[in-house]
């Protein structure tokens, strides 16, 4: 009885999130059976092209929910979020390039392709356990993880912030791309992996895999969605707020600062390593260019379309922004860095809380002078901020 | 750890002795001495550059001396601590410029000066119990925002952020507050008002007040150090130190 009156208060009160979840679980239905049941002629059908970049799209939502933890409400603009992510691909990749076997072009058992072409004799240490799918999973997370913690202890207890920190996240990732294209790395080079067959003995190239990898995708959403709003409505939450709005007033109330940021970090790194384990087997492919500087970039801007701070938002714009980047790819494919850059400078003149900013009132902002006790006198308000400032 | 000086002993709240600070050159410390007893409310005044801020920033840990000691109590070595750990050790601060969270509600901002563990997994975790929020709501009576409530801190007035800032700080329950010019930007009836409430804390809390308002200071000062140059020039009543000469010269006089 006062789990489910907890639970209707608690569906009240996120109306955003609730709409979310009812979509996604939609998308999670619908698109499905239109591919499953609906027969090819109809138009109606949905082909399994579509329903694999459905789930591209879910993947980037998910690394946007981890952007928009990190920076929407911790203030930390982290430009190498495309590092964890790729970390988690390749963690799935090479789980996945040992599923492959005897399959591979050379037959050898245990060596994937590549490394055979490179003329080499045994596995190397790393890529030991990986022929489990649960050493594979925990690496998908620890390994993201590891990196940031190691990355955010470093600068965080340093108190490197705002610009600096930025352009550190990206200096990472850039590096890591540079280590991931070299061949004697052990990671396939820049050709990375590809050729995937099969995922838990399941056939890659069917049909119902594809609707399962989208399913599974869309729950790991829910449930990124469900634990980062847990965190921002907690009192950690809030102290992540605060840090982001006055980091030096909140160490004078005595928050050990660094250890939040390094908590979110940590978290938000494990997030986009998942997504990037999701997005491997649905694209079929995981290569050194997923490190690039650019890709960071862009989920900042899928972040500040959706709406900065709300999470559904930020999932929303990674939808979005990936959708028109699709249709103009296809359409006029000189033209999507401009249409993305003239995007984001719109939005961030125009919409500075995103588009979420358009269909929802900025929370709790009642005004603070009606019955003011009698000692205080009317003056004008100062420093009456709307929106909070970009660190 | 070598221990606080015998001096010590007599029990001062804070101590801090020889205290020297500098930046590229420039001495803004300079073998700084001061003691504060418990519940002494000290006024601190003095020209701009006299080192008041500064001083506030070692002993809160966001700014290290070159050279000397500042002990917090009997067995609190400042120079050890973090600003966090200064902070949790109960020592409080208000800054210059009045600082609180702008895009959390008044109630929330004092809900995170609470008192408690303030670790990560403690707050993720962290439920109010309803003697906390009466605390709180006691505390809002207390700073007159009662009705601000719920709405967020970055749409009160600047006097109203000055008296949210100092209720944060009465929930830190320190023993010793730094407050740095309390009631700059305020009317005069909300400068009354906290002159009030300054003085109703001292009973149970050390107080440093530094400002520049001469009136303020002279309706809640006992005793006034003056600073000039990173140095203490001189200590007493209001009426002594106005009648110091090398006061009047290098700041009341000009």
């Amino acid at each position: 009885m006062s789990v489910a009156r907890r639970l209707w208060s608690a569906l009240n009160e996120d109306r955003g999130g609730v709409v979310f979840l009812a979509l996604l679980a939609a998308v999670a239905i619908v698109v499905p059976a239109f591919n499953q049941a609906v027969p090819a002629s109809s138009p109606l059908h949905l082909s399994t092209y579509s329903l694999t970049l459905v789930g591209k799209y879910l993947c980037y939502a998910m690394l946007a929910l981890a952007v928009d933890l990190i920076w929407g409400y911790c203030g930390i603009l982290s430009l190498g979020h495309a590092a964890f992510f790729s970390l988690g691909g390749y963690a799935m990749g090479m789980y996945l390039m040992r599923q492959i076997g005897r399959r591979g072009v050379y037959g050898n058992p245990i060596l994937p392709d590549f490394m055979v072409f490179l003329n080499w004799q045994k596995l190397p240490w790393f890529w030991l356990g990986f022929d489990h799918f649960w050493f594979a999973l925990a690496m998908m997370g620890l390994v993201p993880a590891a990196l940031a913690g190691l990355f955010g202890w470093l600068a965080f207890r340093s108190r490197v912030t705002g610009v600096y920190l930025s352009i550190m996240t990206q200096a990472l990732s850039y590096a890591l791309m540079l280590a991931f294209f070299r061949n004697d790395m052990g990671f396939g080079g820049n050709n990375g992996f590809t050729d995937f067959k099969d995922i838990l003995g399941f056939d890659l190239h069917q049909d119902g895999t594809r609707v399962v990898l989208l399913v599974v995708t869309a729950a790991a959403l829910a449930a990124s969605y469900l634990a980062c709003r847990t965190i921002v409505r907690s009192r950690a939450g809030r102290v992540i707020r605060a840090i982001r709005d006055s980091e030096s007033r909140t160490r004078f109330l005595g928050y050990r600062v660094e250890s939040y940021k390094l908590w979110v970090f940590v978290f938000s790194a494990v997030l986009a390593g998942i997504a990037g384990a999701l997005y491997v087997p649905q694209v079929g492919i995981i290569n050194p260019s997923e490190f690039a500087p650019i890709n960071s970039i862009e989920v900042v801007i899928w972040v500040a379309v959706g709406g900065r701070g709300t999470l559904f938002g930020a999932a929303a714009g990674a939808v979005l922004v990936n959708y028109a980047k699709t249709f103009f790819t296809g359409a006029l494919p000189e033209m999507w860095l401009y249409a993305l850059g003239a995007l984001f400078v719109l939005v961030t003149l125009f919409l500075p809380r995103g588009l979420m900013g358009l269909v929802s009132r900025p929370p709790r902002t009642v005004q603070a002078d009606d019955a003011l006790p009698a000692t205080w006198s009317h003056r004008p308000r100062i420093g009456v901020s709307a929106g909070s400032k970009a660190k | 750890m070598t221990g606080p000086p015998p001096e010590l002993l007599r029990i001062n709240r804070l101590y801090l002795k020889d205290l020297t600070v500098s930046f590229d050159g420039f001495k803004a410390l300079d073998g700084l001495t001061l003691t504060v007893d418990p519940g002494e409310l000290r006024c601190i005044i003095g020209p701009n550059g006299a080192g008041k801020t500064t001083m506030m920033d070692v002993v809160t840990g966001k700014t290290r001396p070159d050279h000397g000691s500042a002990w917090f109590g009997q067995d609190v070595n400042l120079l050890a601590l973090s600003e966090p750990e200064i902070a949790q050790a109960g020592i409080g601060r208000k800054f210059q410029k009045p600082t609180v969270f702008e895009n959390l509600t008044v109630f929330e901002n004092l809900e995170l000066a609470l008192w408690g563990d303030k670790s990560f997994w403690k707050a993720l975790l962290a439920r109010l119990t309803s003697a906390e929020r009466d605390h709180i709501d006691d505390l809002l009576e207390v700073i007159g925002l009662t009705v601000q409530r719920s709405v967020l801190a970055g749409t009160l007035s600047h006097g109203q952020k000055q008296w949210l800032e100092i209720g944060m700080l009465l929930m830190q329950e320190p023993e010793l507050l730094l407050v740095d010019e309390p009631v700059a930007g305020m009317t005069p009836q909300e400068t009354e008002r906290t002159a009030e409430l300054l003085l109703s804390l001292t009973a149970e809390h050390s107080l440093i007040v530094v400002e520049h308002d001469m009136d303020f200071v002279r309706s809640i000062a006992r005793r006034v150090t003056v600073l000039h140059e990173g140095r203490v020039l001189a200590e007493g009543d209001m009426d002594q130190v106005q009648n110091d000469p090398r006061v009047v010269e290098v700041y009341l006089g000009a």
